[in-house]
């Protein structure tokens, strides 16, 4: 899978929260809803700033807070390709891959807000057009890149009816 | 390779031996969710086509973070978790059964060398009693319901020491909080902790849950302890079967090795709005509270509410001040009662609710109001967790809880003993 877009930068610890407001939560179950309120208590507007593809770009510990699903979901209806952040909460990066939403774990110090990148998850390589860099990530485990090559492990699961290991 | 504890269950579970970083589908030994995230996982189970669970015995949900139902949405959804159930025939454990994560061991569902998940990040407090136990998001449950089988990334492993001799008036909770600020609130993610040292063979199986409850809050996966008498004794009283236990082979390998010596350990508490935000009790001594709650899956046991009543035996709680008092679970409320515990509490002024999660999560129970202060013997302070971002929350033992409800503001609980 290669995804091509533009970074949206953010800082370390952004929790829950900040993804989806707590007030949104409980409201409705639907997720093209709730993704127009993305990260709207940081950065008012920022929905409307998103292309698709576009990733966002975080410091450590990105995704902390509670282990409700809404947060990696709201973030991939918004039109997100990928989240690369130095860390995430551990029951983040689950939830990620199990709804379908690809992360990358690297140091994201020399990649700026605006930066033009081009990911590709299969070689684990993430190449800078602004800054004429190439990086190489760490691609993920294999049973992570077929869940998200189906889209989630709920697709997944509908295909191969379990594990495939 | 020599393996730590966490690497041979999961090896255990898969059948091939797996090591830190090694990525592994194992089989499961129990799985639930409660009432917040069973709504979801109903939904995925549907949507991946399951058409019944993989083992009807090794799977049940529990109502307790909203219960009894507050308001009709949430009657709905406990309808649905009730309907699902039945459908599948799996077990409920339904309002004033307790809190999952006591009711989940008591229930006999947890033993030593098992592997558990559950769709609830507090999950990892089974580790008191040797299982590999973690939070999962509910979309991992659907998928073990349906096949009994979950991804893993099996964790490295940082060893925790405790020496010396936990000073009087000082806990389990007072221990653990003290290492959450060592460690930092990211100090151990994606990592498992395996706790060692002669003042973990002095804590009482109770002390060594909370311990393992609060893991989770350094980010770690699990945090798990060998298995002793004391062990054996709390096993013998719920779990039936002969068990295994796993110990860590003596050259395995850490990513760090950690010592506490708390033989000078004070009373510990954690600051709003973060949990790793932990200073000595005594530093906070003039701050007015105006609830207190004793109660959760870190410090709602008997062996709390005993200690909670020792303090206010006689006394009375602050004018000022509201105490709340949830038992973890039906057993234990049982068992408070026969002992007089709940008497001496309720005498004192504090009022009992339902045996759950009670105030700590915020959807019923006792939300705060603007400006107010908590103290809290739960295991999160977040902004907004009880339900009202304008309110703060302090995080201590059962003790200074309990001393803080009859002062009116937060105390050392050495003042009392
Ligand atoms: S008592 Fe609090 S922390 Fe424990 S399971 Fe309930 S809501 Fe979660």
């Amino acid at each position: 899978m290669r995804l091509t877009g533009r970074v949206h930068k953010f800082g370390d610890n952004i929790n829950t929260d900040y993804i989806i407001s707590g007030k949104y939560k409980f409201k409705t179950l639907d997720m093209d809803e709730l993704a127009k309120h993305l990260f709207e208590d940081l950065e008012p507007g920022f929905y409307n700033r998103i292309d698709p593809g576009d990733f966002i770009v975080a410091g450590s510990n990105f995704g902390c807070g509670s282990s409700r699903e809404q947060a990696p979901l709201v973030i991939k209806h918004a039109g997100i390709s990928s989240v690369i952040a130095c860390s995430f909460s551990r029951i983040f990066y689950r939830n990620s891959i199990n709804v379908g939403l690809p992360l990358i774990e690297y140091d994201t110090s020399r990649i700026s807000q605006g930066d033009e990148l081009i990911v590709d998850l299969e070689n684990g390589t993430i190449s800078n057009k602004t800054k004429g860099e190439m990086i190489e990530a760490r691609t993920l485990p294999r049973i992570m890149r077929e869940i998200l090559k189906e889209g989630g492990l709920v697709p997944y699961f509908k295909k191969y009816k379990g594990f495939r290991f | 390779m020599p393996k730590t504890i966490s690497e041979k269950i999961l090896s255990n579970h898969c059948s091939k031996s797996v090591y830190a970083g090694d990525i592994a589908i194992c089989n499961i030994d129990f799985a639930f969710a409660q009432d917040g995230t069973s709504p979801l996982a109903i939904r995925a189970f549907k949507k991946m086509g399951g058409k019944s669970v993989f083992d009807r015995e090794k799977v049940a949900f529990v109502i307790d973070h909203s219960s009894p139902s507050p308001n009709e949405a949430i009657s709905a959804l406990h309808r649905l978790m009730r309907k699902f159930a039945d459908l599948h025939e799996i077990k409920v454990y339904d309002i004033g059964s307790g809190v999952c994560h006591q009711v989940i061991p008591e229930g006999g569902h947890v033993f030593p060398g098992s592997l558990v998940i559950g769709a609830d990040s507090h999950t990892c407090t089974y580790g008191a009693i040797n299982a590999f136990s973690t939070g999962v998001g509910s979309t991992d449950l659907a998928a073990a319901f349906v096949s009994g089988k979950l991804w893993f990334k099996v964790p490295e492993t940082i060893k925790i020491e405790i020496v010396g001799r936990l000073p009087y008036g000082v806990y389990a909770k007072d221990l653990i909080l003290h290492i959450i600020g060592d460690l930092g609130a990211n100090g151990a993610n994606y990592k498992a902790v395996e706790f060692t040292g002669s003042v973990v063979e002095d804590l009482s199986v109770d002390a060594r849950f909370t311990i393992a409850n609060m893991v989770t809050e350094a980010g770690a996966k699990v945090g798990i302890f060998t298995v002793d008498d004391k062990t054996r004794e709390w096993l013998r009283k719920y779990y039936r079967k002969p068990i295994n236990p796993v110990l860590p082979d003596p050259d395995a390998n850490y990513v760090d090795i950690k010592r506490y010596d708390v033989s000078s350990l004070q009373p510990q508490i954690a600051s709003p709005h973060a949990v790793d935000n932990v200073c000595r009790v005594s530093d906070l001594s003039s701050v007015k509270i105006n609830q207190a709650f004793l109660g959760t899956c870190t410090n709602g046991r008997l062996e709390d509410l005993r200690i909670g009543a020792s303090i206010l035996k006689g006394r009375r709680v602050h004018p000022q001040v509201r105490l709340i008092i949830a038992p973890a679970s039906r057993l234990i409320y049982l068992e408070a009662i026969k002992e007089g515990i709940l008497q001496v509490l309720v005498e004192a002024g504090g009022v009992v609710v339902t045996p759950g999660c009670g105030c700590c999560v915020g959807t019923h129970n006792g939300i705060p109001s603007d400006f107010e202060r908590v103290i809290s013997t739960s295991n999160r302070n977040f902004q907004g967790r009880m339900g009202n971002r304008r309110a703060f929350i302090y995080l201590a033992s059962p003790a200074t809880v309990a001393a803080s409800s009859i002062t009116g503001k937060i105390t050392d609980p050495r003042e009392f003993l």
